[in-house]
């Protein structure tokens, strides 16, 4: 597989360990990008093993012990139903990124598709999915999201797809752009030569060149579906009680915030935010590593 | 802090801090005299419609037309032990009518021959005909509540003379008179709102939905859906004495929190819509009068549909109510603040008076073994709806209730209902256990029970149950009730409170407080039965 | 002529975006759940009366008819009446939407005044300390859950400090709004001479704008810096530089000025977005904004609202685009309107 002849073309073909090495290079040179490395770590942790690292049962009430301040016993302190915050918020880490991973997962599936095939085949493909794409850009995102939602049903099942519907147009774009650019190219017209099928060479040779940059966007979108789902949570669509979810926690603290129970919305508020933060830098950096041109 | 300190702290604030952006302003001494006359209400919501014989006016709508319009008669004063002022329930007297005459078969009202309306019109008796005739027949709630006291058709309603109005009753019913002192039969302007009226529309709702018509104390000069509602007093007002407060200005504020702060702050003059939480803690530290009174006719209770299986099953549903964890609710989710209606001793006979405590209390161990008895030993699962208009004491409460159903085997799953559908989803009756407050403007237990029990099965029979011993003590109660047979009806009233107990298709849990909180120098707070704020008697200074 | 031409083009190029937009949000509130027709029935209502009310609102017809009828009474600027506040939706709007537009517009010309100089640094000093710290303060703005800054923000500068004035919506309770001319509190109180009130306006202005504003800081500093850098790479400012003309000319001057273009884009883009996304602010600071006004509705089941915000913020974005599309054709020339 040779891609020299585009130069846009991020540096797939020469190989797993020079990638690797530049990303050491890029970690090193920018230790935010290593901060959240670590971050990542932190939360793949609690959300694969959160369940057996907590010291309490969450959802485990113990109203002699509600509203409790943070301490030794119960780090982030304790709710109205004196469960233990600190459980809660390990615990909820798995669900928060559960959503955020299936919804990004779906909308790289499938606007990624869609974007594959509008930006190969043109024509009426690439107008009616640009349309589509258009379309769902020009809602108010979070109000679509808030009325998917409403109107399917108001479980965890629909804030995923709700939040893969309103990222769709951001892959479908990106992938159609990059496609466009790589359609005539070299390599592309080599394999057609060679009496390849479109599709095949739509599979084999185009879609794994976009991989790079569409795990960028995945990794940028990732705290952005996570910042959605916790809205949607927040005002009372989605979760059920009384599984914890990192939003509903904040709505439940919000209203304690002015009596002075601080600990219930902040701590998940917190985790909330590093998260996403998490997310964000881990998007940036990526974006070093696999296409340092690109880098804003 | 005043005011004027806090303006000088953060005018330097605002400063400092740089950001950028103008200091509140000072009060010109112009706006500090309007505060003075001025009455600050913050609330959650506000009305939709200002006319209580709207289509689908809602609870804050109540408060507005309490307020901008009279009826013919309304309920005296009592002071309860702890001295809250509080509505008379037996004690009911003129308001737009001087005096009353009851016979036998009819009641005879003598208006005031001052009272004007806020357009100048005198209130004369074709309009009183003309809004009796529109209660009951506009439909939907207002012409539901008007059927409550037998008032179902407008030839019950006579013009004798310019200032005279009869009303004959269709039967004897002792909440006829009641009736005409809750909101809905108020006195509508009838030359104005006929001229606004159209062959759709002919009772001009559109016009009175927007537009206030009455002779209240209070003119509703501005209303912005949504976001504020402000009432001027009207001072040629003749139905009581002139009330204090010049202007009210009720305010909407979604946030509990920001509510509490402006109270908290001074900023804020009342509010009745808070977490219980928050009314135990302003009470606590003081600085503002809290005033706390048990709905009267109301409960929060869960409700198990015995149409249903397995809740048709009498000793399942006794094993419920052996499971609610009732005094965690009480401590953790209500904060004490509100009547258990659980717990009665044992042998404790039931009075003739509702709501009352009933004798089932956690007992998990009973529980169980009902439930064996009744053939679920490894429990079931079901799922336990509430209304997330509510979520504040409901989803606490489910919570609780569902860890504690999880240890004798039943697991729920819960189920938040948005608040616009949790009335269809009741009335739909499918919901198989819920949570849900009901709670009656007429305070009399034949009144809660003719809805919540009969086997009629109103709407508000949420839990389809049917018993022909019930519907019996029922109906003989309200008969007895009509003849003033106090025994009997005492006898009849303990029959159903009785059977209700036993056989538990509703588990009473507690009777709600309305908390309200004020500034110390807020005073002439009145409880009633709709709940609701009464501007005309308050004080401010 | 070529460019009226194209900017025709554009224009009908929007259309179906258009009428993709009112299908959708007619689809997606018919099956809200909810029943209308038992809302306005009321509460003690019988299935007979429900179904009467159903046809009466014409809301037992096939959906084909009603959405004709929905199309029909849209092309009239009926939008339907809201069920929570009783009023006509359009009127409801109207009265809105300057607020939300006010709100978003200070929140963005704050979050400008941070996030472009901020950019330029970070450009200027590429790779160094204020470039990281540049890049982690805009991520960190756009972590934070508005919803949660908002809270803390009250709590910390209303609650503890006091200073903040309450967080009661767009003007303190004891002043009146000023005569409307453009709905922009801030210009019309300015416009009538009536300082007090405009200082009121700013203070209720200040904390909402700035939980918004925040949000805004990654977006707008990250193209500036980007913009900057592709421009300080340019041959003309490595002339300029070599003229001996000093570092702040040449910045300012040469540099910025060529990378504005980029920004204004994505400022409009921003501000779109922004305003669809302050349902969240508008509901932690009571502010009568179409956002809050929408979430509300949803939450209540109330469709006809929700159609009129989406379709309004729509149809706005489709404007705004159109607009920047325009002004971009004008300002230079060498871009091609695509359709």
């Amino acid at each position: 597989m040779s891609e020299t002849s585009v130069d846009t073309i991020p540096r797939h073909a020469t190989g797993l360990a020079a990638t690797l090495q530049h990303a050491r290079y890029v970690i090193g040179e920018n230790p935010v990008t290593g901060l959240s490395v670590s971050l990542f770590a932190l939360l793949l942790i609690a959300a694969l093993f959160g369940p057996w690292l907590v010291p309490y049962d969450p959802l485990a009430s113990d109203t002699n012990l509600a509203l409790h301040t943070p301490t030794p016993q119960h780090w982030f302190g304790t709710d109205q139903l004196g469960r233990d915050i600190f459980s809660r918020v390990v615990v909820a880490t798995r669900l928060d990124m559960g959503i955020a991973i299936a919804s990004v997962a779906a909308v790289f599936i499938i606007g990624g598709f869609a974007g594959l095939i509008a930006g190969y085949f043109g024509g009426w493909t690439d107008r009616i999915i640009s349309r589509l794409a258009d379309t769902i850009m020009a809602f108010p995102l979070f109000v679509l999201a808030m009325g998917i939602v409403a109107a399917l049903g108001n479980t965890v099942t629909n804030i995923v797809i709700a939040t893969a519907i309103i990222n769709f147009p951001l892959y479908a774009r990106v992938a159609r752009t990059e496609t466009n650019v790589r359609r005539d190219a070299g390599f592309v017209q080599a394999a057609r030569l060679t009496g390849n099928s479109e599709m095949r060479i739509l599979l084999t040779q185009i879609a794994p060149n976009l991989l790079p940059i569409m795990i960028v966007q995945m990794s940028l979108t990732m705290g952005y579906a996570i910042l959605n789902a916790a809205g949607l949570s927040f005002i009372g669509l989605g979760v059920r009680p009384p599984t914890p979810e990192w939003g509903i926690m904040v709505a439940e603290g919000s209203g304690f915030i002015v009596s002075g129970e601080w600990w219930i919305a902040l701590f998940p508020g917190l985790a909330l935010m590093l998260a996403v933060f998490c997310f964000n830098l881990l998007g940036d950096g990526l974006r070093d590593i696999f296409d340092p041109q690109r880098r804003t | 802090m005043d005011r004027r300190d806090f303006l000088k702290t953060s005018s330097a604030a605002a400063a400092t801090a740089g950001l950028g952006i103008a200091a509140p302003a000072v009060l010109s001494p112009a706006k500090a005299d309007a505060r003075q006359e001025t009455l600050l209400i913050v609330s959650e919501s506000g009305p939709n419609n200002i006319d209580i014989q709207g289509v689908g006016t809602n609870v804050p709508g109540y408060e507005a037309s309490w307020n901008s319009y009279d009826r013919l008669l309304t309920h005296a004063m009592k002071t309860e032990p702890n001295g809250t002022q509080y509505y008379d329930r037996d004690k009911i007297i003129p308001e737009l009518a001087e005096d009353v005459a009851i016979s036998d078969m009819s009641a005879t009202f003598k208006l005031r021959k001052d009272a004007t309306f806020h357009d100048g019109a005198p209130v004369t008796a074709k309009d009183v005909k003309y809004s009796l005739d529109r209660a009951v027949t506009v439909g939907g709630f207002p012409t539901f509540q008007m059927s409550a006291g037998s008032l179902t058709k407008p030839e019950q309603f006579v013009i004798v003379d310019d200032h005279t109005v009869r009303v004959d009753f269709l039967r004897k019913d002792r909440l006829t008179i009641p009736d005409l002192a809750v909101i809905v039969p108020c006195v509508i302007n009838s030359e104005l709102v006929k001229k606004h009226a159209t062959d759709a529309d002919p009772w001009g709702l559109e016009f009175t939905k927007q537009n206030e018509a009455g002779s209240g104390a209070y003119k509703i000069t501005r209303w912005t859906p949504g976001s504020e509602v402000v009432f001027e007093r009207n001072d040629s007002w003749k139905c009581g004495p002139l009330p204090k407060i010049k202007r009210v200005i009720w305010r909407m504020v979604p946030s509990a929190g920001n509510r509490r702060a402006l109270l908290e702050r001074g900023d804020a003059d009342i509010s009745y819509d808070l977490p219980n939480k928050d009314f135990v803690e302003l009470k606590e530290n003081g600085k503002l009068t809290i005033v706390s009174t048990p709905y009267s006719n109301g409960i929060q209770y869960i409700g198990m549909n015995v149409a249903i299986p397995p809740f048709d099953n009498l000793k399942v549903r006794q094993a419920v109510a052996a499971t609610i964890p009732y005094q965690k609710i009480m401590d953790a989710v209500l904060f004490g603040l509100a009547k258990p209606l659980f717990g009665a001793a044992p042998g404790t006979p039931v009075t003739p008076t509702w709501p009352q405590p009933h004798g089932y209390v956690t007992d998990l161990a009973k529980a169980k073994q009902l439930l064996s008895e009744a053939g679920f030993p490894d429990g079931f699962e079901t799922t336990l709806s509430f209304d997330l208009g509510f979520a504040g004491v409901n989803e606490p409460l489910c919570v609780l209730t569902q860890e504690s159903l999880a240890q004798i085997g039943i697991k729920t799953t819960i189920n938040k209902i948005p608040g616009a559908n949790w009335r269809t989803e009741l009335n739909k009756k499918t919901m198989p256990l819920f949570t849900n407050v009901f709670s009656g403007w007429l305070d009399y237990p034949e009144y809660f029970f003719y809805w919540c029990y009969h086997g009629q099965n109103s709407v508000f029979n949420t839990v389809n149950y049917k018993s022909p011993e019930m519907d019996r003590l029922i109906d003989s109660a309200r008969a007895a009730a009509a003849i003033d047979d106090t025994a009997a009806y005492n006898k009849d009233v303990e029959g159903f409170v009785a059977l209700a107990f036993h056989d538990i298709p509703r588990i009473p849990l507690y009777q709600p407080y309305v908390n309200v909180a004020m500034q110390k120098t807020i005073s002439g707070y009145q409880y009633w039965f709709h709940r609701r704020l009464d501007y005309r008697a308050m004080v401010k200074g | 002529m070529n460019l009226i031409l194209q900017i025709a083009k554009r224009i009908l190029s929007a259309i179906p975006s258009l009428i993709g937009v009112v299908i959708v949000t007619f689809l997606l509130t018919r099956v809200l759940p909810g029943d209308t027709a038992a809302y306005f029935a009321g509460p003690a209502a019988t299935p007979t009366a429900i179904e009467e009310v159903r046809k009466k609102l014409g809301l037992d017809k096939p959906l084909g008819a009603q959405f004709v009828a929905y199309v029909e009474a849209l092309a009239h600027g009926d939008l339907g009446n809201s069920l929570t506040t009783g009023q006509p939706v359009t009127q409801d709007l109207a009265a809105r939407l300057p607020a939300s537009a006010e709100l978003t517009l200070i929140g963005l010309i704050a979050s400008m005044l941070i996030s472009i100089p901020l950019g330029i640094l970070a450009a200027v000093k590429q790779g160094s300390l204020i470039d990281h710290a540049c890049r982690l303060i805009a991520t960190a703005g756009v972590s934070l859950p508005v919803f949660f800054t908002g809270l803390l923000l009250v709590y910390v500068f209303y609650y503890l400090l006091g200073w903040a004035p309450a967080p009661l919506g767009r003007l303190d309770v004891f002043y009146s709004p000023p005569p409307t001319v453009t709905g922009f509190y801030l210009i019309d109180s300015l416009l009538a001479g009536d300082l007090e009130t405009f200082r009121a306006t700013a203070a209720q202005l200040a904390l909402p704008a700035i939980t918004l504003g925040l949000f805004a800081l990654a977006p707008i500093a990250r193209i500036t810096r980007a913009s900057m850098l592709s421009v300080l790479a340019a041959d003309f400012i490595r002339t300029a530089r070599a003229s001996g003309l000093s570092a702040r000319t040449v910045i300012i001057t040469y540099a910025f000025r060529n990378a504005m273009l980029p920004v204004v884009t994505t400022l409009g883009m921003v501000f779109s977005f922004l305003l669809g996304a302050n349902v969240l602010v508008e509901k932690v600071f009571a502010w009568p904004g179409a956002g809050s006004y929408a979430v509300e509705a949803l939450i209540a089941s109330d469709y006809a609202p929700v159609q009129g915000f989406v379709l309004a913020m729509a149809v706005l974005y489709i404007l705004l685009n159109l607009l920047i599309d325009v002004a971009y054709g004008f300002i230079d020339p060498r871009v091609r309107l695509e359709g």
